[in-house]
């Protein structure tokens, strides 16, 4: 992959690509690699003296109950997350992919919520869950069925499932839509001809096909999961109540920049960053082989 | 389709028509509420249709915001514009450039520094908070324009898309303008930029609604109230501990902080979907 012509200069190329480079070293390399180097460190509260200790806050943070319960949280999140989003996303493309007619209109229809914010997801949902005024809760209490996500956990953690999925679902519509027609009508129509009904046409033919873009999507939404979901957190839940929604990236917000515990926070960093590596890695293997599909 | 008669279809669009209800229900309580004074949104249930506020309560955010904050929506709107087009176009000029680099030219390092960009892939703000807030801090770019915008502008995502992009442009171009005497930058003007026009719209689609959307890093290295952007204030306005948060005002304000990237999305949708199924690959 290389081009046959080039214009030789000696100078222009670094000038060129200077700018992009200076802002990745100044806010990307050199904090990502000063998180490295204090998340082996340990301050004492005034700042004055600091400590080399290895990878002792990284010890202490697996033993510590409140991490460990974080990583849980998270992974219940992500998950519930990931597969509420791809459910309803896959069922409504089945159906969307079924009309001919207004086939466009009901896809306007249906992706414009990803472009809605994340933290305003939250506010949405937080005002229709609200315990005193809001409108969800009004009907639920009149079913008999008590809601308060301030002090509940599992009802607090159901909400921010329910908003951050209720965004997604337009982002995976958008790919299992474009990933059904991509399959030849042809397959459908032989199939429908032996006499397959459309249930059975769908499990034994269009989603094996679709495989490659529910896993892209399965990544995909986990790292949304993971990170992008910050802001819905930060509006609905601020982590609480006692911790059922304190997600690992909200608890580095809260221990490092509100609780001001370098060394803790530095290491939960890199706990992060190995993650979005083995996730990108994951995503890059995999597309890798969606080239010669 | 194979089988499009009948009670079947009549079912799918039953089931699309509930399906685009269901994801639209949340903003249009929000609109609702936006429409009514605070005291009927106090009594539940809270009303289903809009009420006669509509003017009264967008024009008091647009003015004056929330009692809770001291800035008006119009101004923390201002500053999502600017931020949102700031990294857009910050994101397009550098990764643009840095492509046009790696593709057409020959120099050392040069595999390094694509491998340093694509790095960058790796390092959400999320995993660096605390060291990214301090070296935006000792470079006095707290509550300004510039921290809100350069540090968000470095892409490998629009960096990869430009060189796969470039690499696709035939080579005898290049040659063309070499024989007819224009040098890198003449060929990169005129010929090369004219040419990435689709790719630039569907890329600037996407990085508008990624740049107005952000949420973390604005609340980071915000704290003057004339710097907040619109996402950010409406934290504030929530925030209002014991005495009654400014409903209709908030709903307003949520309202307004949803229009530019919902109206980009649906009237740029053929750009958007172009940009979203090229950016992910």
């Amino acid at each position: 992959m290389e081009k046959r012509v080039v214009f030789n200069n000696k100078v222009l190329p670094y000038l060129l690509i200077a700018p992009q480079i200076i802002v990745t070293l100044v806010f990307f390399i050199w904090p990502a690699s000063q998180a490295l180097f204090q998340s082996m460190l340990i301050e004492d509260p005034f700042g004055i003296s600091t400590q080399f200790v290895w990878f002792e806050n990284f010890v202490d943070l697996f033993e510590d109950p409140d991490y460990l319960n974080s990583a849980k949280v998270t992974a219940v999140f992500s998950f519930s997350v990931a597969i509420a989003a791809l459910a309803c996303a896959l069922y409504l493309a089945v159906q969307a992919d079924r009309v001919i007619k207004g086939a466009t209109t009901y896809r306007t229809l249906l992706i414009w919520p990803y472009a809605v914010a994340p933290a305003v997801a939250g506010v949405l949902f937080l005002f229709m869950f609200n315990p005193n005024l809001g409108l969800v809760v009004f009907s639920l209490r009149s079913l008999g069925y008590d809601w308060n996500h301030a002090l509940n956990g599992p009802q607090a953690m159901s909400l921010v499932i329910v908003a951050a999925a209720w965004r997604q679902i337009s982002y995976n519509f958008l790919f299992f839509l474009a990933g059904m027609q991509a399959i030849p009508k042809s397959l459908i129509e032989a199939a429908a001809i032996d006499g397959a009904k459309p249930a059975r046409r769908f499990w034994t033919i269009v989603f094996p096909l679709l495989t490659p873009t529910t896993f892209f999507l399965l990544v995909m939404n986990i790292v949304y999961a993971f990170f992008d979901t910050f802001g819905i957190i930060h509006q609905v839940t601020e982590g609480g109540p006692a911790a059922a929604t304190n997600i690992m990236v909200y608890k580095v917000f809260s221990d490092g920049f509100l609780g001001l515990d370098l060394g803790g926070s530095a290491a939960q960093s890199v706990v992060l960053m190995v993650i979005v590596i083995s996730l990108t890695v994951v995503q890059f293997r995999y597309i890798e082989r969606k080239v010669h599909y | 389709m194979v089988e499009n008669r009948g009670w079947l279809l009549i079912l799918t669009h039953v089931v699309l028509i509930l399906g685009v209800g269901i994801l639209a229900f949340p903003i249009w309580v929000a609109f609702v509420a936006s429409t009514h004074e605070l005291e009927t949104l106090l009594i539940p249930p809270t009303p289903l249709l809009p009420g006669t506020e509509f003017f009264e309560n967008y024009y008091k955010a647009l003015t004056q915001g929330a009692k809770a904050v001291g800035a008006p929506v119009w101004q923390m709107m201002f500053n999502s514009l600017i931020m949102a087009l700031g990294i857009t176009f910050g994101k397009i000029t550098i990764s643009m450039l840095a492509a046009f680099a790696i593709v057409y030219f020959k120099f050392r390092f040069r595999m390094f520094f694509f491998w340093m960009i694509f790095i960058t892939l790796m390092l959400p703000v999320e995993v660096r908070i605390l060291p990214t807030y301090k070296v935006v801090s000792d470079l006095g770019m707290l509550d300004n324009y510039a921290g809100l915008t350069i540090p968000l502008i470095a892409s490998a995502t629009a960096t990869f898309l430009f060189r796969q992009f470039f690499m696709t442009v035939p080579d005898e171009l290049s040659e063309a303008a070499r024989v007819d005497g224009a040098g890198p930058m003449r060929f990169f003007k005129d010929i090369l930029f004219p040419m990435s026009r689709t790719n630039i719209a569907a890329l600037f689609v996407i990085l508008f609604i990624y740049g107005w959307n952000q949420y973390l890093w604005p609340l980071l290295i915000t704290t003057d109230e004339s710097m907040y952007t619109i996402l950010i204030g409406i934290n504030r306005m929530l925030a209002v501990g014991d005495s009654q948060a400014e409903w209709q005002i908030i709903m307003a304000t949520t309202m307004l902080a949803m229009v530019p990237p919902v109206a980009v999305v649906v009237f740029m949708q053929k750009m958007f979907v172009q940009g979203m199924t090229e950016t992910e690959k």
